[in-house]
């Protein structure tokens, strides 16, 4: 649409910057050519910097065909925009007081740690070692912090470990790192960590006390903050309690071996996979394939399974929807992965509903030849809200079942790709095998137990203190029955 | 639960004078369910770079940081000041009020105006209107005296407001 229709309902016409004003950082309209160049690098500078978002430029198709004068970034600073990213030393040192006194503390992470860049990563883990404490991320946080380590109790919130939920509600100190207190990972707020003094670090500061309030903010880039509290912590010469923190430990330990993540799987010929176990054996076959291993998921069970059980030892090797969860994120992800990383080897774990969300993009591989490997956790139920509806809306199932589904071998087929499936437990390690080792868009059709629920599991609206384990464990053997959800945590969902 | 008590603010707002800009302001509190009680804008830069926006707003002291925490992180706004919590400062709206009556009403009406400092900027047979300025807590009791002397028609700035002293936004 050229400048000069804007506004009369002319042909395609949207207020393109009105309607994405809500989903971006920031947007544009470039009205003259002169401007598109600032235009563009000031995009550019604002979606990567402070706390980063999408920022959309719309061009006038005008606009779009002229000529226009190329400029150079200008590195003077924005006008108005100016993100602060150097935290407070006062504020540095208020932190490390109260973590230095800490007797059961924990430290929960999260994407800004990601955001702040792999140097990030590098110091909490010096950050972490240096103190001996406890460390849990939330899902966006995962990689930023090894799993493999000791100190890591894995992911926190709704589908989070019980030790790692168990920490949070039972710390006295807990430092945010990069997150921003999710109601998935704080449950009902009134009830989250009641005996904690917290401390939020976060380069948004309308981030801070926003769900939760806090009693220390520390405003800043967290590699920044890190750094500063690095250096803090070994200037201050208080001493750590050390055998509070050895009994905080056992305590933790305890926690731990409930192993709850735990599940079964039949190993005799014919057993139905368990989705669980899928994830695991790709983990194990990943980690021998001796190639970077990059993984994205759609939304739902899958998605979980895969944050539960695909261990990540470094930052950007997980790419997620998490706050928005939108179905049909993992593919085009994986797309954009691949592109950057030709040689690596990038896993969409999806859910067989999920992936018809943006199945159109399987051309796009064939296409620019991106042996992309879309990982199908086929449950034949858009599981997650069959789970819902089974464990909080009394089983009245509706529109959960895909009767229809296409054949997903034949599928890939059709686009240009490789189609393998595995139905039993004993077809899994193989067709594992076989998509690793194409060098060709493959599509791996994994017919797992069709009623598997993901657990743990803390109900939308209850207490970190309240959660749910899975059938494995004999303390809600009864079978939970989604009596002790209010009405207000329902509409949580 | 401290700070659960609802309180109101000022909020001076200044932004880069650019489109779509007042509609960032009012989207973020629409969608975000916050209240409006007030708002008001002009340029306020010799070149028209900058705009002000005086938003008067209310909530529990944990929104009202929210709605400031907001405002900072808009690309185009420079900076935000919450001018009652920042030290004293002056408020002040304008308003055009129409009157219409005959007889008694109109020397009421004149002699109220008086009272409250209000112009007569037009006067008909059958009509005053004034142009009063104030806190808003005096425009308000203005047109309260005015109603059942045959208030007709008002027309209000909103508040613009600033801080006492020599101390400036920027
Ligand atoms: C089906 C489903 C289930 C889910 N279950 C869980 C669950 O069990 N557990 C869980 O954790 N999540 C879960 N989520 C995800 C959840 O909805 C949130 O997306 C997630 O918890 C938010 O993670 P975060 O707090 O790390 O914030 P992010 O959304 O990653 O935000 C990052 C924070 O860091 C700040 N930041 C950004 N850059 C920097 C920087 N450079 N320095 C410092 N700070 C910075 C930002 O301002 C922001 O506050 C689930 C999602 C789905 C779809
Ligand atoms: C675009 C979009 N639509 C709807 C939803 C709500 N939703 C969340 S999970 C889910 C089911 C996903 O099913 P599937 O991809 O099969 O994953 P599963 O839970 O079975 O692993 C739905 C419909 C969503 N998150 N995104
Ligand atoms: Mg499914």
């Amino acid at each position: 649409m050229p400048t000069h229709l804007i506004g009369n309902d002319a042909f395609q016409e949207a207020d393109t910057t009105g309607i994405t004003r809500q989903a971006t950082k920031h947007n544009y309209l470039v009205k003259r050519s002169d401007d598109l160049a600032r235009v563009i690098h000031e995009a550019f500078y604002v979606a990567k910097t402070g706390r980063p978002g999408p920022v959309l430029v719309d061009l006038p198709k005008d606009i779009l065909i002229a000529p226009a004068p190329y400029a150079e970034p200008s590195f003077a600073p924005h006008r108005s925009y100016r993100p602060r990213t150097e935290p407070d030393s006062f504020r540095i040192a208020e932190a490390v007081a109260l973590l230095k006194r800490a007797e059961r503390p924990v430290i929960y992470t999260g994407g800004g740690v990601i955001n702040a860049g792999p140097e990030a990563a590098r110091l909490l883990l010096e950050f972490v070692r240096l103190t001996g404490f406890p460390c849990t991320s939330t899902l966006m946080g995962l990689g930023a912090y090894p799993a493999s380590d000791p100190q890591f109790l894995g992911m926190l919130g709704m589908h989070g470990t019980y030790e790692a939920n168990l920490a949070m509600h039972g710390c006295d100190v807990m430092l945010n790192m990069g997150a921003r207190f999710d109601d998935r990972v704080t449950g009902r707020v009134n009830a989250f960590a009641p005996a904690a003094k917290k401390i939020h670090c976060d380069i948004d500061p309308s981030s801070i006390n926003k769900n939760v309030a806090v009693d220390v903010a520390v405003v800043g880039d967290a590699a920044q903050i890190l750094r500063a509290m690095i250096a803090a912590w070994k200037a201050d010469k208080q001493q750590v309690d050390k055998s509070a923190l050895a009994t905080w430990w056992q305590q933790i330990d305890v926690w731990r071996a409930k192993k709850s993540l735990r599940f079964t799987q039949a190993m005799a010929p014919g057993s139905v996979i368990k989705p669980q176990y899928a994830i695991e054996r790709l983990y194990k076959a990943t980690r021998g394939a001796g190639k970077e291993t990059f993984i994205t998921t759609e939304v739902g069970q899958h998605q979980m399974w895969a944050a539960q059980h695909f261990k990540f030892e470094k930052p950007n090797r997980w790419l997620t929807s998490g706050g928005l969860g939108t179905m049909g994120y993992g593919l085009p992800a994986a797309m954009g992965v691949q592109i950057a990383h030709p040689d690596a080897l990038v896993i969409d774990i999806a859910g067989e509903a999920s992936i018809l969300m943006n199945i159109q993009e399987m051309g796009t591989l064939a296409q620019y030849r991106l042996p992309v490997k879309i990982f199908i956790l086929n449950n034949q139920y858009m599981g997650m809200v069959r789970q819902w509806q089974e464990l909080l809306h009394g089983n009245r199932y509706s529109e959960s079942y895909s009767a229809a589904l296409p054949d997903f071998v034949k599928l890939a087929e059709s686009f240009h790709a490789v189609g393998l499936r595995a139905e039993k437990v004993e077809d899994l390690d193989r067709v594992i095998a076989e998509m690793l080792a194409v060098d060709r868009p493959v599509i791996a059709d994994i017919c797992v137990d069709q009623k598997e629920n993901v657990f743990p599991m803390i109900p939308s609206g209850a207490a970190h203190n309240e959660m749910l384990l899975g059938p494995e464990h004999a303390e809600n053997a009864g079978g939970y029955t989604g009596k002790s959800v209010t009405d207000e945590g329902l509409v949580l969902v | 639960m401290p700070g659960s008590e609802m309180r109101s603010a000022t909020i001076s707002v200044l932004v880069e004078n650019e489109a779509g800009v007042l509609a960032r302001v009012i989207g973020l509190f629409s969608g975000r369910g916050y209240n409006i009680d007030s708002l008001t804008v002009a340029p306020v830069e010799r070149d028209r770079s900058k705009s002000r926006i005086t938003i008067v707003t209310s909530g529990t002291e944990m929104v009202i940081e929210q709605i400031k925490a907001q405002l900072g992180r808009l690309v185009p706004v420079y900076r935000v000041l919450d001018l009652t919590v920042e030290g004293p400062h002056l408020a002040r709206e304008l308003a055009l009020i129409k009157v219409v009556g005959t007889g008694n009403a109109r020397s009421e009406a004149l002699r109220l105006a008086d009272a409250f400092r209000a112009r007569v900027i037009d006067a008909s047979t059958e009509s005053f209107i004034f142009e009063l300025t104030g806190a808003t807590d005096k425009l308000d009791a203005f047109l309260d005296l005015m109603r059942p002397i045959g208030l007709a028609e008002v027309a209000r700035t909103g508040v613009a407001a600033i801080a006492r002293g020599k101390g400036t936004i920027e």
